[in-house]
């Protein structure tokens, strides 16, 4: 530990005394101690203080030392150091030349209008927000557009990496998900329609809700944590290292070389992972439906062709490229905000996600809305 | 502080060896520090300068070998005896490696946490002092690293390093990367502080002008090992190619020609 050790005479701070002594560590371990005694003296009198005992003195001490000083110089009296020794007297010198003039803290304004202000500018920010995902989606049609007139540009290899990534890999994480809540269908639904004997309509309840709703949008849910938060992730590193300005001064278009082939990959893959979750949770609840309702395979096959349309397949996985769009959008939208630091780079990546998956949902009740109109 | 081993060297390193994998980075390294000298460290690209800080430090343990810093053995100490170490030497890494969560101020009263009695605006007050020595500006205190320039923030790591006036200061090339004059000033700095603090200074650099006006000694590492201590006009006698080379080359002549630049630089 610090040595602690710090003896002052007089003991107690007395308003008579004048001439004062400190022996010992005036040291950061006992500046409390010193500081508070110091503050004690008043500014009544010229004072001395001798350190010739002082065996060790750092700036945390001399600071201790030099704000008395001031504080007396400030009174129109004078403090006298004495015997100090040559090293004591360049730390003194050293931190009396260095010490901080603050400057008057900038006025912070209180009341109504402060706030009413705060309130304004993040109103301001959420449209500035919608119109700057805009723009990230107008661009990055844009670069699709021109990478198809010329095929050269497009980066095939980044496609295919992005498309393992996105695609192959969730597949067993959106498969199960899938596959559990056909199981969780079948077993809530049995339940309650076996109440009125119709427990064959399970089949619709099932096929209807995981086709239309359930299978594509918690795959896209499912998408937005993994996918949106890796886009951020990896753009945000990248801006971060300055990688992002180095591909612009090599004449590369960020838009070309990271977004294209990221939203594009999400693009082919999402309506796919969509297929793979529908026919997961047709599997799970004609698993749990066998086992709890006793509907066979084969029974279960014939209701679900007979009672449900192939619209509600189509209408469910229409929605799959829009979903792909916003959460590719949302992730390299926020990759491109991350400014300097770490910090910014864990918040851009869970705003990411949480602005993803929000308007992953509201997408899906705007199309509720859409086909409840249209009739399908 | 104690006068108990008053001619033992402050840092002493015996038969360091360090490798990752087959790559042997040292193999054998002995080094002495002495007490309140500037020592600086060169050496090529890839000869472990800043491997060789790791391990002092103890941020990197080495394969075999024993470093003892005051006394105290880094490698095999108890738990205590690195403790106290810890508070009795700071590190300025190569780009401050401030914390980018916290503010300047923030940063430099990190260390001081530890020194529990002290009250938060005591640790403030402090905290301004050791960025005004640095020869920060005092609103420099409430900025982000983010929003400081290269220069700021290595004044800034060595605020945060000199927090608790260790008795050595580590410091990773402390100019590298900072203009002509900032690098000056850096070298003056550095100088007064430790004459002024009584400071050790464990110097990593490449920077020779900071050598000439800095260092009282200089170690070469080569060969995976120090090949020679000794001040600047030992290093012009050595034969070894490499140290011959970097002790005649064009800019080690420019760097001799202004023998004083820094120190005449004088002031912030």
């Amino acid at each position: 530990m610090l040595d602690q050790d710090l003896r002052f005479d007089p003991a107690a701070p007395a308003e008579g005394a004048s001439s004062l002594r400190i022996a010992g560590a005036a040291t950061v371990a006992t500046v409390d101690r010193l500081h508070a005694w110091l503050d004690g003296l008043g500014t009544g009198a010229d004072r001395s203080i001798d350190i010739g005992e002082v065996a060790r003195l750092d700036t945390a001490g001399a600071w201790a030392l030099v704000t008395f000083e001031r504080r007396l110089t400030e009174a129109g009296r004078h403090l006298d150091i004495r015997n100090a020794a040559a090293e004591a007297r360049l730390v003194l010198d050293t931190v009396r030349g260095a010490m901080p003039a603050p400057d008057a803290p900038a006025p912070s304004p209180r009341g109504l209008i402060p706030l009413l202000d705060a309130t304004g500018r993040r109103v301001a920010a959420s449209t500035g927000k919608a119109a700057a995902l805009t723009g990230v989606l107008g661009l990055f049609l844009a670069r699709l557009a021109r990478v198809l007139r010329h095929p050269r540009e497009f980066r095939a290899i980044a496609l295919v990496a992005h498309c393992d990534d996105v695609g192959l890999r969730a597949v067993p994480i959106v498969a199960l998900m899938a596959f559990l809540i056909g199981v969780v269908l079948a077993f809530q639904g049995s339940a309650q329609l076996r109440q009125f004997g119709a427990e064959v309509f399970v089949v619709d309840l099932i096929a209807i809700s995981v086709l239309r709703e359930l299978g594509i949008l918690l795959t896209a849910i499912i998408v937005a944590g993994r996918t949106a938060s890796a886009f951020t992730a990896a753009i945000g590193a990248m801006k971060m290292r300055e990688e992002i300005d180095a591909m612009r001064t090599l004449g590369l278009d960020p838009a070309v070389v990271l977004f294209v082939p990221r939203i594009l990959a999400l693009l082919l893959m999402l309506p796919i992972l969509g297929l793979i979750a529908n026919v997961m949770g047709l599997v799970g609840g004609a698993l749990m439906a066998w086992i709890e309702l006793g509907i066979s395979p084969s029974m279960f096959r014939t209701r679900l062709i007979e009672g449900t349309d192939i619209s509600h397949v189509i209408v469910g996985l229409v929605k799959a490229p829009v979903f792909a769009l916003i959460i590719g959008v949302v992730g390299c939208h926020a990759g491109m905000q991350v400014s300097g630091n770490a910090e910014s780079l864990g918040r851009m990546t869970s705003s990411a996600v949480v602005t993803a998956i929000f308007s992953v949902i509201v997408a899906d009740a705007l199309f509720s809305i859409f086909f409840a109109q249209v009739g399908l | 502080m104690s006068g108990a081993e008053p001619e033992a060297p402050a840092i002493r390193v015996r038969g360091l060896v360090n490798r990752f994998g087959s790559h042997v980075v040292h193999d054998g390294l002995d080094l002495d520090v002495r007490r309140g000298e500037i020592l600086g460290v060169v050496g090529g690209s890839g000869t472990g300068k800043s491997v060789l800080l790791r391990s002092i430090t103890g941020l990197l343990r080495p394969a075999a070998g024993r470093i003892e810093v005051f006394g105290i053995d880094v490698l095999s100490g108890s738990e205590e005896a690195r403790a106290t170490l810890d508070e009795r030497w700071g590190v300025m890494f190569q780009d401050g490696a401030l914390f980018s969560s916290l503010t300047v101020r923030e940063n430099v009263e990190v260390p001081m946490r530890k020194v529990a009695r002290l009250d938060p605006d005591l640790r403030r007050a402090l905290a301004d002092l050791k960025i005004s020595l640095v020869g920060l500006p005092y609103l420099a205190g409430d900025k982000y690293p983010s929003e400081l320039s290269g220069g700021m923030r290595k004044r800034a790591g060595l605020a945060r390093a000199l927090a608790l006036d260790p008795d050595i200061v580590f410091l990773d090339e402390p100019t590298a990367g900072l203009d002509p004059i900032g690098a000056a000033a850096f070298d003056t700095l550095i100088r007064d502080l430790s004459r002024a603090l009584g400071l050790t200074v464990f110097l990593v650099t490449h920077d020779l002008d900071t050598l000439y006006a800095v260092c009282d000694r200089i170690a070469v590492l080569a060969d995976r090992k120090v090949l020679i201590t000794g001040s600047l006009q030992d290093m012009q006698a050595v034969d070894h190619p490499w140290v011959h080379d970097y002790f005649h080359g064009p800019r080690a002549r420019a760097a001799l020609d202004a023998p004083s630049a820094g120190a005449l630089q004088g002031g912030r």
